[in-house]
């Protein structure tokens, strides 16, 4: 059964009104269940670890250390490093929140296969050995067949080479897989049926259920790591965090052999400034990433550079066991790559932008969202180890992803 | 019984100390070197994942540096395969970058709990053992399955005591003491070593070695975990060569159905 087909089934309502009118005797039972070995926390139990009551100082110190304690005994004192690169932002979905929405009118640009090739040499030498291939959702421009080109160009070099791109049919994922491909990353954005409709004004993104399937037709076709994700700032978020937390559950069941991460990006400043609909704070966040971990302790938690230094260095002994650093959300953006080509699209052509709008941004293509972490990789791993954790750069073996 | 400490053969090699180590989860390559030195470990595993495979020394991939050939036999292991194939393409490269032929075989496609497929695991040993490897297999404490293994070549076998990290100790105690009885190689018991007393235990039961890596690593104090390790893993060792008092119910002073026979 497939999770889009369990999802309506799912107690969601229940559970989430369950968690709003939590109690402390209900926290302090799935602290408690947490705290004894070998025992597995329920939904219910992650429903009351995200509840109002459970933000209370008291109980968040009390997570936050469980949280602490939790990873440490699973991944070490160590944190992966990994790093995006944006391959295309063309797209062919209008999603209100999103800068590369189809009807932005935004400098836009798909890299070849030596630009790909020349942006990736110049993560590695930062010291990146694992890559995340990102790019907009565009059948012609982003095809399978140019994704399985970009992993083909960088496998040779590459230990591990994840994707997070418009969902495909498990056909179309397999020769990316036999290609070197090892994980895939796709966020549902809303697990809110009707927020989704909401949001997602045109294109195949329309799609609910395709989408929220995504993860098991990459996993038939053979990837080793699946991401899941929610985009808080869309519905209120102690509704995503518990579907969330279903979605794994179900995927941690259904497609055992795959290594599980999970994100919890808060929306940020993009193209079509588009205003998040409901806040998260940075406490809640903080919960979030806690009551995660405690459920999940054996699942990788993502955090990008979307976070500001400051929050980022609060949260990594809290759970966080993946980081990107020096990101940039835009096609070229490392290396200046595909800018001769630069251009608008409009009804599915491209067409040459007006000089001035070149200027004004740079002779860059726009980025997806703005980031708020601008340290250089460097930075970031001299901070980790200040704060006693070894930054790992290379955790997997291109060997291990051969067909 | 001697009264000196035996030594510990696996495959050719002798090795005074009977902990093993791994490298994964430490803070930082310096403090794992120091956590090494402490524990007095003569064998020492290290993830290929890990390690810079490219012969090209990378900076970003040094995890080796931090161990010293001279000091340590080398144990690579194949953590990160899900099946036999993976393993030995693993392994073949490992030897090719390491020199090492020693192999620590780890195959667990369950990314959670990390518990080992006997299904592969037996079928890599029967490949890898063939092509020269000193094959040392991390298996669940399956009695039958390492007998198999025995046979297949392995020079020894490693039956955890519970999932890898996850510090509960010996939980499969009544398995390990059969595969002790019956095996031919040396028995190492790895994972779930929690506490310097698991470990202790192992080498009470008879076990000729133990593996501990998370419960050192991320000690507060690694250095000194080490020691109380190494420790531990002599105190329990010495008692097991000794031979422990039997365990009893009730006092038992007097004999009181032959003691007659000692009346004068």
């Amino acid at each position: 059964m497939s999770f889009a087909s369990e999802f309506d089934s799912l107690s969601l309502v229940e559970l989430s009104a369950f968690g709003q009118h939590a109690m402390a005797a209900d926290v302090e039972a799935a602290l408690a269940r947490s705290e004894a070995s070998g025992k597995r926390l329920s939904l219910a139990d992650f429903a009351a670890l995200i509840s109002p009551v459970a933000s209370q100082p008291t109980y968040l110190e009390a997570m936050a250390r469980r949280s602490h304690d939790l990873t440490v005994k699973h991944f070490g004192r160590v944190m992966r490093f990994f790093a995006p690169l944006y391959l295309s932002n063309e797209c062919i979905n209008i999603c209100k929140y999103c800068g590369f929405s189809r009807d932005n009118p935004i400098l836009r640009v798909t890299l070849t296969l030596d630009q790909v090739a020349t942006e990736a040499r110049y993560l590695r030498e930062q010291g990146f050995r694992h890559i995340l291939l990102v790019a907009g959702e565009h059948p012609h421009f982003v095809s399978d067949n140019y994704l399985r080109d970009c992993v083909a160009r960088l496998h040779p070099e590459w230990p591990s080479i994840s994707l997070e791109v418009g969902p495909l049919e498990t056909e179309q994922y397999t020769p990316i897989v036999q290609a070197g491909g090892e994980g895939l990353v796709i966020y549902q954005e809303t697990y809110d049926r009707r927020v989704y409709d909401a949001m997602h004004v045109s294109g195949p993104k329309r799609d609910f259920d395709w989408r929220v399937e995504t993860p098991e037709r990459a996993y038939a076709a053979g990837f080793k790591r699946l991401g899941i994700g929610a985009l808080l700032g869309l519905a209120p978020w102690r509704n995503e965090a518990i579907a969330l937390a279903a979605h794994a559950k179900h995927l941690l069941k259904k497609c055992w052999m795959a290594q599980l991460t999970i994100s919890a990006p808060r929306l940020r400043p993009a193209a079509g400034e588009f205003e998040p609909l409901v806040n998260m704070s940075d406490r809640e966040l903080v919960q979030f990433v806690c009551a995660l971990r405690m459920a999940f302790p054996e699942v990788g938690l993502v955090l990008s550079t979307r976070e500001s230094a400051k929050l980022r260095d609060h949260l990594i002994p809290l759970g966080i066991t993946m980081m990107s650093a020096g990101s940039h959300t835009e096609p070229g953006g490392y290396t200046g790559q595909g800018r001769e080509k630069l251009h608008v699209t409009k009804g599915g052509r491209m067409v040459k932008p007006d000089l001035p709008m070149i200027q004004s941004e740079g002779e860059h293509a726009t980025v997806q969202f703005q980031i708020a972490d601008e340290r250089s990789p460097a930075e970031v791993a001299e901070r980790l180890q200040q704060l006693k954790y070894e930054p790992v750069w290379k955790d997997w073996e291109g060997a291990l992803n051969e067909a | 019984m001697t009264d000196k400490p035996q030594t510990l053969r696996i495959a050719n090699r002798d090795f005074n100390s009977r902990l093993i180590l791994g490298t994964g989860k430490f803070a930082s390559g310096e403090i794992m070197a120091s956590a090494l030195e402490a524990s007095g470990a003569e064998l020492v595993t290290v993830a290929l994942r890990r390690a810079d495979l490219s012969g090209q020394r990378d900076k970003f991939a040094n995890i080796l540096t931090f161990i010293d050939a001279k000091k340590y036999v080398l144990l690579p292991n194949t953590s990160g395969a899900r099946n036999a194939e993976e393993a030995c393409r693993l392994a073949r490269l490992g030897r090719e970058a390491t020199g090492s032929t020693w192999l620590k075989l780890e195959i667990h496609p369950d990314p959670r709990y990390l518990l080992p497929d006997a299904v592969e695991t037996l079928k890599a040993a029967e490949v890898l053992v063939n092509e020269g490897f000193t094959v040392l297999p991390y298996i669940n404490a399956d009695p039958v399955l390492a007998k198999r293994l025995e046979d297949a070549g392995c020079a020894t076998v490693m039956p955890l005591g519970s999932p890898i990290g996850s510090a509960r100790g010996i939980e499969t105690r009544a398995s390990i003491e059969i595969i002790i009885e019956q095996a031919t190689v040396p028995v190492v018991v790895d994972a779930g070593m929690g506490a310097p007393s698991h470990a202790a235990e192992a080498m009470e039961m008879g076990a000729d070695a133990v593996l501990v890596n998370t419960a050192i690593a991320i000690a507060a104090d690694p250095e000194r975990m080490a020691e109380a390790f190494k420790a531990a893993v002599a105190a329990g060792r010495a008692a097991y060569e000794i031979g422990l008092a039997v365990k009893r119910t009730e006092a038992e002073a007097t004999s009181p159905l032959t003691g007659f026979l000692n009346e004068p």
